[in-house]
């Protein structure tokens, strides 16, 4: 019995692995990733080798497969071809290095648990089958609680939490998971100034520990300013590289094609970042 | 087998039926209702019961009247408890219609001697019997039940014929139906009483069985092969009909091949039904199972192109 | 009936009574508990479905044992058609969501009716099989708990065991599944599988349910329970126990009810009990409500218009100070002067009988006092919480506007509605960042010119 559990167990592949805290290879490669809804192609022919310990913006016009991309590496949708590499292994093997954080209209924050109550989530796949959350894990979900700041919430039905507040939660949950790899889905969005600064400061943190962050971002604005590394993305990938090097006028009109709006918008962006 | 004309009649009374549930059916998948159906089919029990205790007959007019009633009272509450109370709309239907099919089987037993309405003939009808109850209709004898079925066939295609366009725009976007001038609210009840009354012309004719399985099983058949609402409409009106003739057909062959003389009709259209959609959900070009298990990637559509494929950059 | 019938009958002294009371019971607890997660799921229906799902297994199972010569209408030999039947439906409606366009609620209903009809078809043949009486099979569609023999209550309490402690077992994973399955899938947990062993543990617990409440009915004991629990808390244990408490409730009082009267059907009446608990808690739980919600509501309202009147009181006599010193609003002390009610009524766009509603509230409180020349005095008690109101509203509109790209003009009601909610340790925040950012002065300067009527 206790064999079965520990085959189907989430924590099982982490107990043969050799847990070392900065694994051999990049964080993320994707080769030739192809994934399609319905026979319709979301992305196409997918290449990324993501270096060690950056923070990866990924940027893209509506419907460009951003979200898409973080769901097929996790393996939460079929891909139609391709490999994804996490630290040189498939994910199923890797899953102890990965934390996620899913878009905040994703479940229902009607849901009878505290903030607590969810951030401890983050500590489950250690956790394994049938034991219960005791103590320890309860500290660790306090502790992260207030590495976002908001401690003080913790006991907080999650419906009674700001829509901030709430995305600090979730990003409070992908803390305690203990990751070097955290897939971030839209955490900016609409959330207010207080929580947008707290979410830049604990990915510099992040990054300041030698983490990996992957943000999906629609804030062209602020790209530059929050991420070393970008990755344009319109179904397949136009530019990845360095923000420095990558965000210019030239490849986000590749990305975004005629929408000439978003177009102006970001070259006003890049002009303010020359000032 | 022998084919009698009565089969004939019986065959023409459950297409009719079908048809007349097919068509606000479609509306019910497409606005994500589809176990609205079998809600209000459970739910209006203590609307015909409190109908027949009023006024002690089984009249069908009064019969419609507190079907109706009961069929909209039951959207109503659903809607308020969802709104009111803040829960799940799957779950709000399951109280409400649980609870009125419940009062309306207390109703029924508790004046037992004066109602002589048997549950199991809502639920599963006898449509084996209609050709023996006949009326007169321009000289001819003609089942009451098919005539029953016919006039509310017609008056479901009128109105949906009539409001095709309203229907089709509060279906697809019932905010923008809301600024243009349509009630997407009075739509949705319209839809219920369409719903309500077919259920109680079919509980005379055919049983309710039907009606939920021919409410939502043609829809769903007609939305694997198209998404065009006409056409959807006009399929799923078919598949209706089919799923009569084929059901009758089996109800009085398969039985005979394991040894038994025959069974429910209703019943036999409801698995005829399921059994169109199966054979429509394996092979339905493009969407079908068989047509995914062939085609994984090779006929992907070819992006347009954008010159040479852009290579990562940074692959250093 | 007489008294000593009825005390035998709640005393649970009569041998029929007390099996069936029991097993109901017994069964409350458990669709409860289970009911909980499938609630939480978003799949109530998916109940409704299944239960449907297991007429043809019930049918199947009785002609065959039939044929073969053994007792077709053994409990267990039906409840095993009824769950194969039942898993199957389910299966096919995951299957049906899995791999075409339709949405769940078309698979529920697709799956519930055709299997309903091919059971109906079913039944319909074995009753015909010669020699053999399918009488009270038809007690599946309707329930009748009467029939329950001590055999019976064994197996319903069994297997209501076994459903409450695999719940409980598996409550953190169930918990994990029904609040963000892509979270749960992505750190590895088989997602589609514990979906599978919640649905089995339903098809379990509707399995056993047939005989009592039958298969249109037991729904109700899945989805209500679990609703009127949530009405009372937030915290998911508490809604899985109080929802089994409910569960049990409704299944001992239906029971005794329908012994009482003997010829009421039992089923309807443990869902019509189970309705009466729901109707109940959605209007008063304290929780949540509708009736202790609303109060709330208006209890805020009210405080909001003494607040906004308190405000509007300040603002005047900030102004005729201004005139009368001539210097820049808000750079000195106010002094606290009757001024005429009239001049209320000009700030806001509020009617005379609300204002004077308000008027006459906040004078109960000894606020202010309406004096009869048509003017009104704020006492000192007033004065102050009127400085404090408005403190408050300027704080957070000047916040808004230096942390918010919110146009000046917009602010004040974005202000509005936050003010009145904030707590003390906000309005620190509040200040510090505001005193970080520019000189700090007593009393803030409104960011908008306030209109002079």
């Amino acid at each position: 019995m206790n064999r079965i559990f520990k085959k189907m167990s989430p924590a099982g592949d982490a107990a043969v692995e050799n847990l070392s805290d900065h694994p051999a290879g990049h964080p993320l490669s994707v080769h030739d990733l192809t994934v399609a809804y319905h026979r319709k192609p979301v992305l196409w022919d997918v290449d990324l080798d993501i270096p060690d310990g950056k923070l990866v913006g990924i940027v893209g016009p509506n419907g460009a497969g951003k979200s898409t991309l973080l769901k097929a590496c996790l393996e939460l949708i079929p891909r139609t071809s391709g490999e994804v590499a996490i630290y040189g292994e498939p994910y199923k093997n890797q899953r102890h290095l990965v934390g996620y954080v899913p878009q905040r209209e994703s479940v229902d924050w009607d849901f009878p648990v505290s903030a607590l109550d969810v951030v401890a989530m983050g500590t489950y796949r250690k956790l394994g089958w049938l034991k219960r959350v005791g103590k320890k894990e309860r500290d660790l979900a306090r502790h992260a609680l207030e590495q976002v700041g908001i401690g003080d919430l913790a006991d907080r039905q999650i419906s009674q939490l700001s829509g901030g507040q709430q995305q600090r939660v979730f990003l409070a949950r992908a803390l305690a998971q203990d990751a070097q790899l955290y897939f971030m889905d839209e955490p900016f969005a609409a959330v207010d100034a207080a929580t947008e600064q707290a979410i830049v400061k604990l990915l510099q943190e992040l990054n300041s520990q030698g983490k990996t962050c992957l943000v999906v971002h629609h804030d062209l604005a602020t790209v530059a300013k929050y991420f070393d590394w970008v990755i344009l993305l319109n179904m397949r990938v136009v530019a990845s590289g360095p923000t420095a090097e990558i965000f210019t006028p030239e490849n986000l009109e590749k990305t975004y094609g005629g929408q000439l709006n978003l177009l102006n918008q970001a070259v006003q962006a890049l002009q303010s970042i020359g000032k | 087998m022998t084919w009698i004309p009565e089969d004939s009649w019986i065959v023409l009374t459950g297409a009719l039926c079908a048809m007349a549930c097919a068509l606000p059916g479609c509306f019910l998948v497409l606005r994500k209702m589809s176990m609205m159906g079998d809600a209000i089919s459970h739910a209006v029990l203590p609307g015909l019961a409190t109908a027949f205790l009023v006024t002690g007959s089984r009249a069908s007019l009064t019969m419609f009247l507190g079907a109706a009633v009961v069929g909209v009272l039951t959207a109503v509450f659903t809607q308020w408890i969802t709104r009111l109370g803040n829960v799940d709309q799957g779950a709000a239907m399951g109280i409400v219609f649980t609870t009125l099919f419940a009062l309306g089987l207390v109703l029924i037993r508790s004046a037992a001697d004066k109602v002589d309405l048997d549950p199991s003939c809502v639920l599963y009808g006898a449509i084996e019997l209609t050709p023996l109850d006949t009326v007169t209709l321009f000289g001819y004898l003609v089942p009451r039940a098919t005539l029953v079925s016919g006039i509310v066939f017609l008056l479901n295609l009128g109105i949906i014929v009539a409001l095709f366009k309203e229907f089709r725009l509060s279906a697809f976007d019932s905010g923008l139906a809301d600024t243009l001038g349509f009630s997407s609210h009075f739509l949705h009840y319209l839809l219920m009483v369409m719903v309500a009354v077919t259920t109680v012309a079919a509980f005379e004719a055919v049983g309710s069985v039907i009606v939920i399985a021919m409410l939502i099983v043609p829809a769903a058949t007609a939305l694997l092969l198209t998404h065009r609402l006409g056409l959807v409409l006009l399929l799923a009106c078919l598949f209706g009909a089919s799923s009569a003739f084929l059901g009758h057909l089996g109800a009085i062959t398969v039985p005979t091949w394991f040894g038994f003389q025959d069974t429910n009709t209703s019943g036999m259209m409801a698995t005829a039904a399921g059994f169109l959609f199966l054979i429509v959900w394996i092979v339905a070009p493009r969407t079908g199972l068989v047509a995914q298990f062939f085609h994984k990637r090779t006929d992907l559509p070819d992006l347009p192109s954008q010159g040479k494929k852009a290579r990562p950059t940074a692959s250093r | 009936m007489n008294l000593s019938d009825l005390w035998e009958i709640l005393s649970l002294q009569n041998y029929n009574t007390r099996v069936v009371v029991l097993s109901t019971t017994i069964l409350g607890i458990a669709t409860g508990l289970v009911g909980s997660f499938l609630l939480l799921r978003k799949r109530s229906l998916m109940g409704d479905a299944l239960s449907h799902a297991t007429l043809p297994g019930i049918a199947i199972a009785f002609g065959l044992m039939t044929s073969w010569g053994f007792d077709g209408k053994s409990l267990p030999v039906l409840l095993a058609g009824a769950s194969i039947s039942g898993v199957l439906g389910v299966l096919l409606m995951l299957a049906i969501r899995h791999t075409t366009r339709l949405r769940d609620d078309v698979a529920m209903g697709l799956v519930l009716s055709v299997f309903f009809g091919l059971g109906i078809a079913l039944l319909t043949m074995v009753q015909e099989i010669p020699g053999v009486s399918a009488a009270g099979l038809e007690s599946f569609i309707y329930g009748k708990p009467a029939s329950i023999i001590l055999s019976d209550f064994i197996l319903i309490a069994v297997v209501s065991v076994a459903i409450c402690l695999t719940t409980i077992l598996l409550f953190k994973e169930f918990t994990l599944l029904c609040f963000d399955d892509g979270f749960a899938a992505s750190q590895g947990w088989p997602a589609l599988w514990l979906d599978i062993a919640l649905l089995g543990l339903v098809t379990a617990v509707t399995v056993i349910g047939l005989q009592s409440v039958g298969l249109i009915l037991i729904i109700a004991f899945l989805i209500t329970p679990p609703t009127t629990a949530r009405f009372w808390t937030n915290n998911l244990s508490h809604m899985a126990i109080l929802s089994g408490v409910f569960g049990a409730l409704s299944g001992w009082l239906g029971a005794t009810v329908s012994a009482l009267y003997q010829d009421l059907p039992a089923g309807a009446l443990i869902v019509l009990v189970a309705a009466a608990l729901f109707i109940a808690s959605m209007l008063f739980a304290p929780a949540r409500g509708v009736v202790p919600r609303s109060l709330r509501q208006r209890r805020l309202r009210h405080k909001v218009a003494r607040q906004h009147v308190l405000r509007a009181a300040y603002e005047i006599l900030e102004t005729q100070c201004d005139h009368e010193h001539h210097e820049s609003p808000g750079a000195h002390l106010v002094d606290n002067k009757p001024f005429r009610s009239e001049t209320l009524l000009a700030k806001r766009t509020w009617s005379r009988r609300s204002l004077h509603k308000t008027l006459r509230a906040e004078q109960k409180l000894e606020h202010l006092t309406l004096r009869p020349d048509g003017t009104v005095l704020l006492s000192e008690a007033g004065f102050g919480e009127a400085a404090r109101v408005t403190r408050n509203h300027r704080l957070w509109e000047a916040y808004l506007i230096t942390h918010a790209d919110i146009a000046p003009s917009h602010v004040d009601r974005d202000a509005d509605m936050v003010e009145h909610v904030l707590e003390p340790e906000l309005v620190l925040e509040l200040e510090r960042v505001l005193r970080e950012r520019e000189a700090w002065i007593a009393m803030p300067p409104s960011p908008h010119t306030i209109p002079n009527h």
